[in-house]
């Protein structure tokens, strides 16, 4: 795995791959010394074109525990119009060292073009683009939902599993998400069946050929007994003429997509709600299905450091140039004494079996 | 100073091989009498050994971005002109929208008189329909009509003429000196932030979507709006298989219109978006093959009138980097020839006189230019392109004329050669090579480089 810019860069292995060194990763995280010293001496660039603080912060969290050097370059504003282009900051950071750049960009294609230009040889993480793909937030919810639904007495992580036979809903503003894309992806590679649900403004024209079934009723796919359901957020100018005018009014919107109390009694008692955040309550979410104890919403956002330490990890230390080095080699035996499952996922988690990830 | 040729063994059109000699800016014969006409020439007699060739009316483009006045950085009259003869044309439609706009007599007459002085093609420049392309105000339609350069040809281009009440003052006013609208079909509200074909792929790549709608829906408008004024309209770049229909439709009940097709659209898809390469971003976007096909079948059938490049330069930064801040637009004047061959003559679609109809009598015609678009017959004015049809050559943007290399089709092997071409009787271009004039004191100054 060179870059990680989309979920369907990752085959099935590869996925489960990521999801089980997250688990050991996790199981790291519940120690009073949380941190690693796998990437020490790498330097990790979180360039954000966009603000999104809890992105940045969870990326910054899961890189310094894996003791990287982190810079924040936070750029929003100086898109390429006017400021300096995106190939000049790439350029900048280049010469400055960096190890991965981790983009979030408005832009759709954005960490595309950078990891493939010719601009810089640093290893690039998307970390949300325009309405394309946000594959580590997939990748968390996979994990999330992998822990809660397919784990059990002496593997609550799920190691080693897929999703197979699962059902989850993806619920609302399908048409300008790039995590229901990411999501999509990786859920149907995992071999989970994905519903999604919304109103028909708020899917894309071509929706048709991604694998997944389109609804645009939410009670009954409810009624169905998701497995889980991910809320996406919804943002309120969408409604507006000038965004688009995409629903009447979020009354109406609440009322047929809303995640409610009501709404929530409806499921099976083992499903689980997702919201990858930050959540609008009242509008696709109320406070009482957001504050369940379905709800993993809290546990999505530890998850999310985890997912992002395993993709730094397999980025940076997961190549034949550093493996052999001595922070790499030192990272192994501190994953592996912490990890409940033994040391043959840390090692299989390690450099040479990921050589044939990237699709 | 301006020598004889004699092309020997030349096809004119589909025909057999003969010989044209063209002297005095004229074709001065044709078959065996060439031959004898050439051995009592001059000195300065040039032959051809033109054998396997074609020899086409020069090429007369209806929409080109010479980008002069105002982005000489991308292009300039000097530097699209000359790409334009490397490309087979003789005479070139130069678009409004320039900085300053070409709104006014003044600045029509100043691109004219540069494209004049150029003296690589005739340049026509296109008026704009509105004041600054605002779709607000008429702009003097009359008095650029009136101009030296004789307008005939209006278009906001880049913009679409939306409100129904300007376009419709607009059709009917250019009645008075036989000008035509050319619309580009955008209908603005379905297309804000638009980026690309709205479609599977823009689905799945997550970019906003140009529907075909916001296309046909302005073109069935402004067909029933030209049928009720009984004026001319022309449709700029159609790209949709349902805008094939509704012109096919509004042929068949009489009404004045006619439509062009760029060579992008003939031969890409918006599967070319996957990469986020800026170079495929245009407007309108790259379609579907569905739609390559419908404009592919329009343009053998006779829906569609004309083939015509849309050229449009852009510097490096303005392409060099993601893909929504990207200028929309590629160049394609040097590569429009071949992709004709290879889409619509080598797979059987359309012999050599329809390509000199699609390429030249036709847009001659649109746009009423006089001289160009003419039969290849004796006494006609010498505005000619010799083409070699069995050679084959590999894209590079840096070596072409054009002063910007955003050419969609990089390294791809086409068919055709242009060997020459002439301009009322003068090569522009032979064996392949513009023919730069070193006495010229605009060379000597570096504004163009040979």
């Amino acid at each position: 795995m060179r870059h990680l810019l989309s979920t369907t860069d990752l085959d099935r292995a590869a996925a489960i791959r990521v999801l089980d060194t997250a688990a050991q990763m996790a199981a790291t995280q519940g120690r009073q010394i949380k941190k690693l010293p796998t990437l020490r001496g790498r330097t990790v660039v979180n360039l954000f074109f966009e603000d999104s603080t809890r992105t940045r912060i969870s990326f910054e969290t899961a890189a310094k525990r894996l003791s990287a050097d982190v810079i924040n370059f936070s750029a929003k504003g100086s898109s390429v119009s006017k400021g300096e282009s995106l190939k000049d900051t790439a350029l900048t950071l280049q010469a400055m060292g960096a190890d991965a750049i981790v983009i979030r960009h408005q832009a759709s294609g954005a960490p595309h073009t950078l990891a493939h230009a010719g601009w810089t040889e640093a290893a690039v993480v998307n970390a949300g683009d325009g309405m394309h793909q946000h594959p580590t937030q997939a990748l968390l919810d996979a994990f999330t939902i992998r822990r809660h639904l397919t784990g059990g007495p002496g593997n609550p992580d799920g190691v080693g599993n897929d999703l197979a036979g699962l059902h989850v809903a993806v619920v609302g503003d399908v048409l300008h998400s790039r995590v229901a894309r990411s999501n999509v992806d990786l859920l149907h590679t995992l071999g989970a069946r994905v519903t999604l649900v919304a109103p028909p403004t708020l899917l894309p024209v071509g929706v048709g050929p991604w694998p997944a079934e389109v609804s645009y009723r939410l009670d009954d796919v409810l009624a169905q007994g998701p497995d889980a359901v991910m809320m996406l957020r919804v943002q309120r100018e969408r409604m507006s003429t000038a965004g688009g005018g995409f629903f009447p009014s979020p009354l109406e919107y609440t009322r047929l997509y809303g995640l409610d109390a009501r709404r929530l009694a409806t499921l099976p008692d083992h499903s689980i709600v997702l919201h990858p955040g930050p959540m609008n309550r009242g509008l696709e979410i109320s406070a009482d299905a957001a504050d369940s104890p379905r709800a993993v919403i809290v546990e999505q956002v530890a998850n999310g450091v985890a997912v992002r330490m395993a993709v730094l990890y397999l980025l940076l230390a997961g190549d034949g140039d550093t493996a052999g080095t001595a922070p790499a080699t030192g990272a192994v035996p501190a994953l592996t004494s912490a990890s409940s499952s033994g040391s043959t996922p840390a090692t299989t988690a390690a450099p040479t079996t990921t050589a044939g990830a990237t699709a | 100073m301006t020598a004889q040729y004699l092309l020997k063994d030349v096809r004119i059109l589909d025909g057999e091989p003969t010989d044209v000699l063209v002297a005095g800016g004229l074709v001065a014969a044709i078959g065996p009498e060439a031959g004898d006409a050439a051995e009592n020439a001059p000195d300065d007699l040039d032959v051809i050994d033109a054998t396997g060739m074609v020899l086409l009316p020069g090429l007369v483009d209806l929409h080109t971005h010479l980008r002069e006045p105002g982005r000489e950085d991308a292009e300039t009259i000097a530097s699209g002109t000359r790409a334009a003869a490397a490309g087979g044309f003789t005479a070139v439609h130069a678009m409004a929208n320039t900085t300053p706009t070409q709104d006014t007599a003044g600045v029509v007459e100043q691109v004219w008189r540069l494209g004049a002085q150029a003296g690589w093609t005739d340049v026509h420049p296109v008026g704009a329909v509105s004041v600054g392309l605002a779709g607000e105000h008429l702009a003097e339609l009359g008095a650029m009509a009136d101009s030296a350069a004789r307008v005939r040809v209006f278009s906001d281009d880049g913009k679409c003429v939306h409100d129904p009440v300007l376009m419709r003052r607009a059709l009917e006013y250019v009645k008075a000196f036989d000008g035509v609208i050319a619309q580009h079909a955008q209908e603005p509200r379905l297309t804000e932030g638009a980026q690309m074909h709205e479609g599977v792929v823009s689905a799945e790549i997550g970019l906003a979507g140009w529907p075909a709608v916001a296309e046909e829906a302005i073109i069935a408008r402004d067909v029933l709006l030209a049928e009720h004024v009984g004026s001319r309209l022309h449709v700029c770049h159609l790209s949709t298989a349902g805008s094939v229909e509704i012109v096919r439709w509004a042929k068949s009940r009489g009404i004045d219109v006619t439509a062009e097709v760029t060579p992008h659209h003939l031969v890409l898809t918006d599967e070319e978006a996957r990469g986020y390469d800026p170079v495929f971003k245009v407007n309108p976007p790259l379609r579907t093959q569905a739609d390559v096909d419908a404009v592919r079948e329009g343009l053998a059938d006779g829906t569609i009138d004309i083939v015509a490049t849309d050229h449009a330069p852009h510097t490096r930064e303005d392409k060099d980097c993601e893909w929504a801040a990207a200028a929309f637009g590629m160049t394609g004047l040097e590569t429009a020839l071949s992709v004709v061959q290879q889409t619509m003559v080598d797979t059987g679609r359309m012999t050599w006189a329809d390509v000199a109809r699609v390429l030249s009598t036709n847009p001659a015609r649109i746009g009423r230019v006089e001289g160009h678009g003419r039969p290849i017959a004796v006494g006609e004015p010498a505005n000619l392109v010799l083409v070699d049809p069995e050679q084959r050559r590999v894209v590079e943007p840096e070596r072409q004329a054009t002063a910007s290399a955003n050419s969609p089709l990089r390294g791809r092997e086409l068919p055709g050669r242009v060997v020459a071409t002439f301009l009322r009787g003068r090569a522009t271009v032979l064996d392949g090579v513009p023919q730069d004039d070193p006495a010229d004191p605009r060379f000597a100054a570096g504004r163009v480089t040979p």
